[in-house]
């Protein structure tokens, strides 16, 4: 990146996306961990068989459903949260990069940017394909 | 096995998967999936859920130290993500319609071209300085830290970069990899960035490109929670650590034995494959 039309310089930008994905990656990590161990002391010692497919159940499948899952302390919905932070952290990222973009007044990468985000978006939201 | 159990010892070997993947460059999400399957016995689509995740969690985990250094060429990485995203879109899509037994052995092709790559001698190319059409259209020459000051480099062959790189997202969605290796093809053979940019970018890259598979499985209900958790968690801590034991670890042997780990895992993801067993 380079001849930025405005106050964000490239390396600016650069040293803003490696923290923004640190910040990502810790805070799920974090939550995730809290919600395993709260999973494995409420659920332990089950003898669960992952060896059929049965899919998740609903309100551990979409981001709103997890969140009011997580709300009410129900331990696989924390770690799904975390799950989907982890997801949501390299989309935070695009978005960013977005602004940046804006900020640099370039015309040519707002719109690839903004192509990129609202796919991926359109994937997390409605996971319809 | 209780859940507590499952969960201990699935986190050890993700564990050990992260740490060899980052010592040897392979990356840690090619022998998740085959661990799952073949040591856990559990379901191919569960394991590709939580094999993305934890694919996820490396890649953004990397990218943060290799942007900040300055190796990773951001608009070669941002132009190329329309492809892998649309790529991983139409992965999720076709693994709608493609039996497990059918992904497994797909799964054991990937690997074994995997294995044949990690034993190709790696030959620093020339860095050309020709301007290129798509380059120029996109700004997409750049220069990297070298020992000798920044280096100036142009990039090649854009199209097709870009053609090979909507593979590499479809495989990523459809089989939870990361795609590094063709990623890495695609950019440091094609078009010609060196190979530093290369893997910092593909790595970059790899956290867009998962992350877009990934909200399509978990509406799907293929993120376990119990699944997921240890893999994650057990994949990037191996990760962290094999990236601070980079300088000083004798990785040559490690990698003839993680590649023939590979190879092993290899035919058993085509066995169990072609005879149904998956």
């Amino acid at each position: 990146m380079k001849e930025p039309t405005t106050g964000w310089s490239d390396h600016d930008v650069e040293q803003l996306i490696g923290r923004l994905l640190q910040i990502g990656v810790a805070a799920a990590a974090v939550v995730t961990v809290v919600g395993g161990v709260l999973l494995l002391a409420q659920h332990g010692s089950s003898r669960p068989d992952y060896s059929v497919f049965r899919g998740e159940p609903a309100y551990l499948t979409s981001p709103g459903a997890i969140l009011r899952g997580a709300v009410a302390m129900r331990s696989e919905a924390i770690v799904q949260l975390g799950l989907v932070l982890l997801i949501g952290t390299p989309v935070a990222r695009v978005a960013f990069t977005l602004l940046a973009f804006v900020f640099q007044r370039d015309r040519t990468y707002v719109i690839i940017t903004a192509i990129v985000l609202a796919l991926l978006l359109y994937g997390l939201v409605f996971g319809h394909v | 096995m209780t859940t507590v159990a499952f969960a201990l010892i699935v986190a050890i070997g993700s564990f050990a998967a992260g740490l060899l993947g980052a010592l040897t460059g392979l990356g840690g999400g090619i022998v998740v999936v085959p661990m799952l399957t073949l040591v856990f016995h559990v379901d191919l689509r569960y394991a590709i859920g939580a094999s993305l995740i934890s694919v996820i969690a490396t890649s953004s985990g990397a990218a943060a130290a290799y942007v900040r250094e300055g190796f990773t060429n951001v608009r070669v990485g941002i132009v190329l993500e329309v492809a892998t995203v649309v790529g991983a879109l139409v992965g999720a899509l076709l693994a709608q319609f493609i039996s497990t037994s059918k992904l497994s052995m797909l799964f054991g092709i990937v690997l074994l071209f995997a294995a044949w790559r990690s034993l190709q001698p790696r030959e620093e190319h020339a860095l050309l300085t020709t301007p290129d059409k798509w380059s120029a259209r996109f700004r997409l020459d750049s220069t990297y830290p070298t020992a000798k000051g920044e280096q100036a480099y142009s990039v090649q062959r854009v199209p097709a970069g870009f053609a090979l790189m909507f593979i590499a997202g479809i495989l990523s969605a459809l089989l939870g990899i990361g795609s590094g290796i063709i990623k890495v093809l695609a950019m440091d053979q094609l078009m010609r960035l060196p190979y530093k940019v290369s893997t910092t970018t593909s790595n970059f890259m790899i956290g867009v490109t998962a992350a877009a598979g990934a909200g399509v499985l978990l509406h799907r209900g293929q993120i376990d929670p119990t699944v997921a958790f240890p893999v994650m968690l057990g994949v990037l801590s191996g990760a962290v650590l094999g990236a601070r034991m980079l300088g000083r670890a004798h990785t040559k042997h490690l990698r003839q034995v993680f590649t023939a780990v590979v190879v092993v895992a290899a035919f058993e993801m085509l066995y169990k494959g072609a005879t149904g067993a998956v």
